[in-house]
């Protein structure tokens, strides 16, 4: 069975060739990085956050890798300049994201600061963009009678909110707008 | 600003420098030079240049008819009658062919066949549901959005996963297995391990899509499931592989028919593929992003498409009773699939933050893809020359070549695609999806619809019940996927034009898509109800094999009808 070792022989090499290409030397080029200065670690709600945005597979849609004038016009859309490796060094796995069904939002922290228009954003995206096609996460809020004590009321836009009675945000809400405004990369990109 | 600071990056400045074409340079020209060899050590072997190696899928004196257990007697006669009319060489009528290792190997992998067969089937009709929610929801944003488990987010990974590894892993472990025992001439061995092995695939699918509704996911395309669960599917690929190791010591041909490479290669790289990608604590960063992409467009050109043309390779020549027409070329393009498609995956990060030697090379690979493409569509085309009229008989067929068809133009489109110009365009609109179905579904699914309609006669001894079933999947297939190609493509690039124009708000290249997606998801109902109709027409097939049918008794088929 000469030809079925050639054939184990072969399959290995070539695997072995994609993978030093597309995995080994990736990674001992970017196993060393350092965190840029300006760049903080996530809190313990950013993280809670994070995990809610994979979760609910915003990355199917929302990219965060803004590209260089000679990809597009991430720039002029106001997306921020051009991601470098040291910018995800906190980010297990990168959500880097193949699809820009919505708009990139690596710096969508210091694009939109406000907490109010993420909280309505998610109750009701057609409140504030019209023409979105983003999915409404009514789930991640509460409808009541009048907000407890402590609890996060959500203000929204004529005809968006309720008749009667509140919308107050659940604690995954808040966490995962407290993700977005950590997306905030504006800090200058470590020279290389 | 210090030494230290200055010293440091003028060090990684001339580490990088210097290791950007020596990388490149030494990758690029070790998979030339590795090809070269390869070719060099077969031929010298003396073994595998052989031109008349497309015989060995024929038993002695079987070339030149047909087969196609999709047809009913009179079917079967028409497509030979056709066939032989064409070029004067049909069966010597006088010849009686010895079947009996044919029933033999047959008879061995029916109920692993039958087994995978039936999984995949569900998955695929649980993939299209969750497909068809998703294609909605992207035009009706605001529809069954109370629950977590059924946003958009999580019904699109779900429908990603059922279709990939429930449906299209499952339907083309299926295929391998059932032709493996006719490949090698001997019976399945070790149809143990494949049972365990789909339970395990079964399991870790199942779990894996439920966590992935309910829970979470990790944050990675194409491996979404955690490893925990995950690790099944390794598992479970691996022990499918083991029939082939106990086959091949008693494989009773005189060579490897080129699908044997297909197939053996694809069920070696799966595990290695997914162990990989998946071991824990072994990746970080902005690596995993190339890892990710190593994997994602590796389980295509390492696992998907071999298995896919193992089917082609055998099926066309087996329907219209003549061997592939040139087999060296169909071995070359084994070889050129193997050294170009593994390192193809980073042109999905074209423009991103990764290395740009990565990039290039991923770059040059994916266009350097052209030449196993052009092997397989000239080979398959002349093959078939002067065959086409079959394609009015075989229904087997029609499934199979347009599936060869799409690999062709998947083909050629994802080497265009990975160019920058036009990436910058289709990168991150539903052109890249579009793109996904055309080589997912126009090409591989189709093929193993085709598998099916040949294997499942052979499998449960008894004909296709209604004919016209088969016909009706195929038109609604064909049409819903016509649909759904062409609207995606169209929108897909409007979407990419809008995104590159600085002067249009962000909005405009989401309102532009609205009309495009409601087409796609008509295109999905249609090749969802062509699913159905598939996933029915076998459990009539199933019921009239157990006595079931109460309409008409359903003719058998028996095994040792050609």
């Amino acid at each position: 069975m000469d030809n079925a070792y050639r054939l184990i022989a072969g399959a290995l090499t070539t695997m072995a060739l994609a993978t030093s290409a597309m995995v080994v030397l990736p990674y001992t080029e970017v196993h060393r990085l350092k965190a840029p200065e300006g760049l903080q670690p996530y809190s313990a709600s950013e993280l809670r956050g994070r995990q809610q945005y994979i979760n609910l597979g915003c990355m199917t849609c929302h990219s965060q890798q803004p590209r260089g004038t000679e990809s597009g016009v991430d720039g002029s859309r106001g997306w921020g300049r051009p991601s470098v490796p040291e910018d995800y060094v906190h980010d297990a796995p990168p959500l880097l994201g193949t699809m820009r069904t919505g708009p990139d939002l690596f710096n969508i922290g210091s694009r939109q600061p406000s907490i109010d228009w993420h909280l309505g954003h998610l109750y009701q995206p057609r409140a504030y963009v019209p023409g979105s096609n983003m999915p409404a996460f009514p789930f991640l809020f509460e409808h009541k009678a009048q907000a407890g004590e402590g609890e996060r009321l959500v203000s929204l836009p004529e005809g968006a909110a309720p008749r009667t009675g509140v919308v107050v945000a659940r604690p995954e809400a808040l966490d995962l707008v407290n993700y977005l405004l950590a997306l905030d990369r504006t800090y200058p990109a470590p020279q290389q | 600003m210090g030494w230290p600071v200055f010293g440091r990056h003028r060090i990684r400045a001339t580490q990088f420098s210097m290791s950007i074409p020596a990388i490149l340079a030494s990758t690029y020209i070790i998979s030339i030079l590795g090809l070269f060899v390869f070719i060099a050590s077969l031929r010298k072997g003396g073994t595998q240049s052989r031109p008349d190696g497309g015989n060995v899928i024929f038993e002695p004196g079987e070339i030149g008819t047909v087969e196609d257990p999709s047809l009913d007697r009179p079917g079967r006669r028409a497509l030979q009658d056709s066939l032989s009319a064409t070029d004067g060489t049909g069966a010597d009528p006088n010849a009686r062919t010895d079947m009996s290792v044919r029933i033999e190997g047959d008879r061995s992998s029916r109920g692993v066949a039958l087994a995978l067969w039936g999984s995949a089937t569900f998955w695929l009709l649980v993939g299209s549901i969750f497909g068809l929610i998703s294609s909605i929801k992207l035009h009706h944003p605001d529809w069954l959005v109370n629950e977590a488990w059924l946003t958009f987010g999580r019904t699109r990974i779900v429908h990603l996963n059922a279709v990939a590894y429930g449906w299209t892993a499952m339907a083309a472990l299926a295929t391998a297995t059932w032709m493996l025992p006719r490949l090698l001439r001997t019976p399945l061995r070790g149809a143990g391990f494949s049972y365990l092995g789909t339970v395990l695939w079964n399991i870790g699918l199942a779990a894996g899509l439920i966590y992935i509704a309910t829970s979470g996911n990790e944050a990675l395309e194409w491996l979404e499931i955690p490893w925990r669960i995950g690790v099944l599917f390794a598992i479970g690929g691996a022990l499918i592989g083991v029939p082939l190791l106990k086959m091949l010591p008693r494989a009773r041909v005189d060579h490897l028919y080129v699908s044997v490479w297909y197939i053996g290669a694809a069920l070696f790289w799966f595990p290695i593929l997914y162990l990989v990608a998946k071991m824990p604590g072994l990746h970080t960063g902005i690596e995993y992003a190339t890892m990710n992409w190593w994997y994602g467009h590796n389980v295509l050109g390492y696992f998907f498409t071999p298995m896919a043309l193992a089917a082609v390779y055998y099926l066309v020549p087996k329907v219209i009773g003549r061997p592939i027409r040139s087999y060296d070329l169909s071995l070359l393009g084994f070889w050129t699939l193997a050294f170009f498609y593994g390192q193809v995956g980073a042109h999905h990060l074209i423009g991103g933050p990764v290395p740009s030697w990565l990039v290039t090379l991923s770059i040059v690979q994916s266009v350097m893809m052209v030449i196993p493409v052009i092997a397989f569509s000239v080979n398959q085309h002349q093959t078939m020359r002067g065959h086409f009229g079959a394609l009015a008989h075989s229904q087997v067929l029609r499934f199979v070549l347009f599936g060869a068809v799409m690999y062709t133009v998947s083909s050629v489109q994802g080497s265009m695609q990975a160019l920058r110009f036009i990436n910058n365009t289709t990168h991150f609109t539903h052109f890249t999806v579009a793109h996904a179905h055309l080589g997912m579904y126009g090409f591989v699914a189709m093929v193993l619809f085709g598998a099916a309609y040949f294997i499942m006669p052979r499998v449960l001894d008894v004909e296709w019940p209604r004919p016209r079933l088969i016909s009706l999947h195929f038109y609604l297939v064909v049409g819903g996927f016509a649909v759904y190609l062409m609207l995606l493509s169209v929108g897909g690039w409007l979407q990419g034009t809008a995104l590159l124009d600085a002067s249009r708000p962000f909005i405009d290249s989401v309102t532009v898509t609205w009309p495009y997606l409601q087409g796609r998801s008509l295109g999905g109902l249609l090749m969802t109800l062509g699913h159905f109709v598939f996933a029915w027409h076998l459990c009539l097939m199933i019921g009239a094999r157990l006595g079931l049918s109460r309409r008409r008794a359903v003719k058998p088929l028996p095994l040792s009808e050609i």
